[in-house]
């Protein structure tokens, strides 16, 4: 049996008790949905080469900067209070100054927890992100013009970035040549980006999760299965006769339509100038 | 304390100024000089320490490593790379040696706020001030701790102002100055000497090494103490001093055996009668005036 004193001050000390736990318990729900909010990263903010998961790397991280420090070229920010990355965390931009992809990876080697991950040793398997010609209707060498500097900068040039002929349509003529990047290659270091001509580039590094759509599992392709299995792996495909005049062949993946003749003993010549100076009475 | 006076201007008088304030003066040159030596790579270009206080290099061979985040580090799951856990070791054992909350007397920039905090909050002589249990700060470190395992995440750096303050000193403040201002505030008009003796997980974290820590402030000749309450007026954590300094009666040693002590040394500093002084635990024999007098005796 408790004196009244007594089961006052026990009631106070309750009282207390349930007051500290619930200010604590409201500050760890603040600072846990904060902490939701703060691991969204912006698409244009890059991790290091190496840098483990999203996820992973807020938890590995502990915010000491050493991978900036160490890094040669300045590349590497530590986010401050208030900016829109985690704030302590290192990023880059790489339109404001790319990862010039160190043979030696310095940033790796001075990461004391490993959120850099030390297993990555070849700089060309870094994955910071993935270059994506993101708007055609800028990007100058889709107005047929020569540009390319996003190619020749490509420290993977030829594998991670490669240009594509096509015809130009427009002049009906001459030809486009298209930057195209591979994910195979693609080290994400933002070097095209941040040499892209146009006044907002039309070549920018996006986080792989942004920029790799994914083939349905279920999804196979013909061509591919065929040439894995040595050969067709439904009915084999019968080869297509066409039904041609006489001296006429039809090459089906070359040069289309041929004709055997020589020249000049078919009722056209090979100079169209001829048929047209003929006039009407020759038809 | 007579009126009119401020804790220690008896210890200035009988003293004089610099003795009266020399750990303090000790413990502004750490705390500064350490900031300063991981400035003078990127103001300077001399590269003695690199990184902050989340985990430096030094020399390019010493690592050390805030073994609370090393902690918080492991619960999020994420094994480390060895040189932060040996970083990790060097700091603990080094807090183990001089004191866990060594840590916040001398190393922590935030306690140069708060401590300004305090001395203005006793100057303006404001009496109303909130009151938090001193084991606040256990449970949010609790916290803590819980949010990194709950989350994965290192949920507590996106708002501890000891690291982010330290940090961005470093690399570019951002918004952190309101963070350090905040502090100020809060311990000037809402809770006096709130975050560093309530609140504040970091403070808690090395409260627990201190526990076992050799070095410790001792009220050796507690004897000579004139009851003039300056040391429990300039204490940041004023509780830890009574039972070495008035539990004589109750057996207890004169060293001051609390996590709590932060060895900042003021009261060794504002004591007019010289009544403590540095030394270690097993330094804490009750008897010991009379010990000492057998000793010399043949
Ligand atoms: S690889 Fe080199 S340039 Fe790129 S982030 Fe690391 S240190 Fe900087
Ligand atoms: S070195 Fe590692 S732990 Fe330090 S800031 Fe860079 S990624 Fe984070
Ligand atoms: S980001 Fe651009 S420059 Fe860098 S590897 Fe990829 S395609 Fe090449
Ligand atoms: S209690 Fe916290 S803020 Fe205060 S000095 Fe210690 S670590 Fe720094």
């Amino acid at each position: 049996m408790t004196t009244k004193g007594t089961g006052r001050t026990r009631r106070g000390f309750l009282v207390d008790m349930a007051r500290t736990a619930c200010g604590v318990a409201l500050l760890g729900a603040g600072v846990g949905l904060y902490s939701r909010q703060a691991a969204s990263l912006p698409a244009e903010a890059l991790r290091p080469p190496g840098a483990l998961d999203e996820a992973d790397f807020l938890g590995a991280c502990v915010r000491c900067g050493l991978c900036v420090r160490d890094c040669p070229y300045d590349t590497l920010k530590l986010s401050a209070l208030g900016d829109n990355v985690a704030n302590g965390t290192p990023y880059f931009i790489a339109r404001d100054i790319p990862c010039e992809m160190c043979p030696d990876i310095p940033c790796i080697k001075a990461c004391p927890t490993g959120a850099l991950d030390h297993a990555l040793t070849d700089i060309d398997a870094a994955r910071m992100g993935l270059a994506v010609v993101i708007d055609q209707e800028s990007c100058i060498a889709f107005h047929g013009l020569r540009c390319e500097v996003c190619f020749n900068v490509c420290p993977v040039r030829g594998k991670a970035i490669t240009l594509d002929m096509l015809h130009n349509p427009r002049s009906g003529k001459h030809a486009l040549f298209i930057p195209v990047v591979h994910s195979d290659a693609c080290t994400g270091c933002g070097k095209c980006e941040k040499s892209c001509i146009l006044d907002e580039a039309a070549i920018k590094v996006l986080p792989a999760k942004l920029a790799k759509g994914l083939l349905g599992r279920h999804y196979r392709l013909g061509w591919k299965e065929k040439e894995a299995a040595g050969g067709s792996l439904v009915t084999p495909d019968e080869e297509h006769s066409y039904t041609l005049p006489e001296g006429m062949r039809y090459d089906y993946e070359g040069r289309g339509l041929i004709r055997d003749e020589p020249a000049g003993q078919g009722p056209y010549s090979d100079n169209p100038l001829e048929t047209l100076k003929r006039g009407r009475e020759g038809l | 304390m007579h009126p009119g006076m401020h804790p220690g201007s008896e210890a200035v008088t009988t003293k004089g100024w610099w003795k009266a304030h020399q750990w303090l003066l000790l413990r502004r040159v750490s705390q500064l000089g350490i900031l300063a030596l991981f400035l003078l790579g990127p103001l300077a270009g001399i590269w003695i320490v690199k990184g902050n206080i989340a985990s430096s290099l030094t020399l390019d061979v010493l690592p050390l490593t805030d073994p609370y985040l090393a902690l918080q580090m492991l619960l999020t799951g994420h094994g480390m790379e060895a040189t932060a856990l040996i970083g990790a070791a060097i700091v603990l054992v080094s807090y183990l040696l001089l004191g866990g909350r060594v840590y916040c007397a001398w190393v922590c920039p935030i306690n140069i706020v708060t401590d300004a905090a305090a001395w203005l909050h006793q100057r303006l002589g404001i009496k109303r001030t909130a009151q938090f249990a001193r084991h606040s700060r256990y449970w949010i470190l609790g916290l803590t701790l819980l949010l990194a395992l709950v989350t994965g995440t290192l949920a507590w750096e996106l708002v501890n102002p000891v690291t982010i303050v330290y940090r961005g000193l470093i690399f570019g403040m951002g918004l952190a100055w309101v963070l350090l201002l905040a502090i100020f505030l809060f311990d000037l008009f809402v809770s006096r000497r709130g975050w560093c003796s309530h609140l504040c997980p970091v403070g808690a974290f090395y409260s627990l090494p201190g526990h076992f820590s050799l070095l410790r402030v001792s009220a050796v000749e507690r004897n000579k103490c004139n009851d003039c309450m300056d040391c429990f007026t300039v204490c940041p954590e004023p509780q830890v001093i009574r039972p070495a300094l008035k539990g004589a009666s109750m057996g207890n040693g004169p060293v001051i055996m609390s996590g709590n002590c932060t060895n900042c040394g003021r009261c060794i500093d504002v004591c007019s009668k010289d009544v403590f002084r540095f030394d270690h635990r097993f330094d804490n024999s009750t008897s010991k005036p009379i010990a000492q007098k057998t000793e010399v005796m043949p």
